[in-house]
């Protein structure tokens, strides 16, 4: 089993709720592509130049200011149950670990990761370089990414185009090779009705959304992935500019709706989050999408003061630990125990029990 | 399995959505799909972004023209074609070699083909040396060195990433 204390604070330091708007946005995740010059791009890829990309960025990691002395993970030496519990943490992406049925992770994909930043290597393109922060924070975490890519471009020949800037193995990521995305929880926009007038127009700014883990990824427990769609024609300030204008925005409409929904339907609201807290208190089995639904409304309950005795850190340490891998390495069990239901249900109420004041 | 409205139609599409905070599952035939007025992979291709699926070339019609699709790039040796089914260029040369059809895609997908972005040099073109770029030179080399069984050269390459360390 992977030794997660390499990781330092195991990799989610970005769950303790302790930034900005922390009740409604869970984390904040920026990355940037980067390919090397002199090799084919991953599509193209035989498993020599794979490798031949890994001592390139290793040494380089090593060399460097940001990166000396990162974990470096290798996916193709984990277990599958390891793989997915990176992925869980929204280390690794699905299809740099492996995860798809029948996929393997190919030689020479790796996370290297250090504080609140990290890189893929051999994603779908070579280098993908990452920060993460706790809550609402992109000029932080843009901040962590921007020196940390400066940092290996001087020790790494990155592919750049003077006409269309950072050269990427897909044409939807050229230019800034920058995605930002805000992590954000909107039951009030969905028990009212209007997310999906919210959800329309964020494609019409150039905006997007995907579901908890990215793309194509389901919407579960109301948890958006709000994200810039456009990576070319526009400065990387003027990206996250525009994407923390329309975040605002969406806080502000979750607020209201919140607000809306205390006013007009008081007693609705806080049957369903005294309910969804009883479910989770005393439920014996629970499967991991009705957990994460339960969530969503013990946290709009803890978001409206209504339950005053249980934390956002709490609720963010339940929702990573229930996770299907999480849990079982957690009980050392495997991902498609059938017991996994009642172990969750078990945990849940422990993680109650002592952490409610 | 059956379509779960018709119970006639073999099924095609399979609907998850969320009502409330429950997720309900339907399994539909491509008719009643179609009558409860939900996009069908027919109806996207009508859509803008149906254009730009098409033009990724994953779509059925030819928005680019065909002759162009055997142009190759001369340093991986990927085509157009390629490129038009996978979705992924080969190498950083493909933006040069398909250069023209690129553009033209660059702008439609993000509305300008032109980076206004951070601007990057490759480490040691501003003319400083950094002594760890050399010893990441060094030992880039000696890596070439041994792959060609040039012991030799490998020798003094040790040699000299010995003295930088």
């Amino acid at each position: 089993m992977i030794d997660l204390s390499l990781l330092p604070d195991g990799g989610i330091g970005w769950l303790d709720a302790s930034g900005p708007k922390g009740s409604i946005v869970l984390s904040t995740r920026i990355r940037l592509a980067r390919n090397l010059e002199g090799y084919v791009f991953s599509q193209r890829a035989k498993d020599a130049d794979r490798t031949a990309v890994l001592t390139r960025v290793e040494e380089a990691s090593a060399a460097s200011d940001l990166l000396k002395g990162a974990a470096t993970i290798r996916l193709d030496r984990l277990e599958r149950i390891d793989r997915q519990l990176l992925h869980e943490r929204h280390l690794v992406s699905k299809e740099l670990a492996g995860l798809d049925r029948e996929a393997r992770p190919r030689p020479g994909a790796a996370l290297v990761v250090q504080g609140t930043v990290g890189v893929m290597v051999n994603e779908e393109d070579h280098l993908r370089l990452h920060g993460m922060r706790s809550g609402f924070a992109l000029e932080e975490a843009y901040a962590d990414l921007e020196a940390l890519d400066a940092d290996l471009g001087r020790l790494l020949p990155f592919a750049f185009h003077p006409e269309f800037g950072y050269l990427t193995s897909c044409p939807t990521n050229a230019g800034t090779g920058l995605r930002a995305s805000v992590l954000i929880h909107l039951p009030g926009l969905v028990l009212t009705k209007e997310v999906g007038k919210v959800l329309q127009g964020l494609t019409q700014v150039g905006l997007t959304f995907r579901g908890l883990y990215g793309e194509g990824s389901e919407v579960v427990g109301n948890f958006f992935q709000l994200s810039n769609q456009t990576t070319l024609g526009k400065s990387e300030d003027e990206l996250l500019d525009h994407l923390g204008k329309i975040v605002r925005q969406v806080i502000e409409y979750e607020e209201q709706a919140r607000e809306v929904l205390l006013r007009t339907a008081p007693d609705e609201v806080a049957d369903k989050t005294w309910r969804a807290y009883g479910l989770l208190k005393y439920a014996r089995k629970l499967t991991f999408e009705e957990t994460m639904n339960l969530l969503s409304g013990v946290r709009l309950g803890v978001g409206l003061n209504l339950i005053p005795d249980l934390s956002v850190y709490t609720l963010n340490k339940l929702l990573i630990f229930t996770q299907p891998a999480h849990l079982a390495a957690l009980e050392g069990r495997q991902t498609g125990d059938p017991e996994l239901p009642t172990a969750r249900a078990t945990y849940v109420r422990r993680v109650l029990e002592t952490e409610a004041v | 399995m059956m379509c779960d409205n018709c119970k006639e139609r073999e099924v095609e599409i399979h609907l998850t959505k969320v009502e409330n905070d429950t997720k309900v599952t339907l399994h539909l035939c491509k008719q009643c799909a179609q009558q409860k007025g939900f996009e069908t992979g027919e109806s996207i291709l009508k859509s803008p972004l149906g254009g730009f699926i098409q033009a990724m070339g994953k779509g059925s019609a030819n928005v680019l023209p065909t002759p162009a699709d055997g142009l190759r790039c001369a340093a991986c040796g990927s085509t157009l074609k390629d490129f038009r089914e996978s979705g992924r260029l080969g190498c950083a040369q493909c933006y040069e070699s398909f250069s023209t059809h690129l553009k033209d895609l660059l702008r439609r997908l993000h509305g300008s083909s032109q980076h206004v972005g951070e601007r990057y040099a490759l480490p040691g073109a501003a003319g400083a040396t950094d002594p760890r770029l050399q010893l990441l030179e060094l030992k880039e080399q000696l890596r070439r060195a041994v792959e060609n069984e040039n012991f030799e050269l490998a020798a003094e390459l040790r040699d000299r990433i010995r003295v930088l360390e």
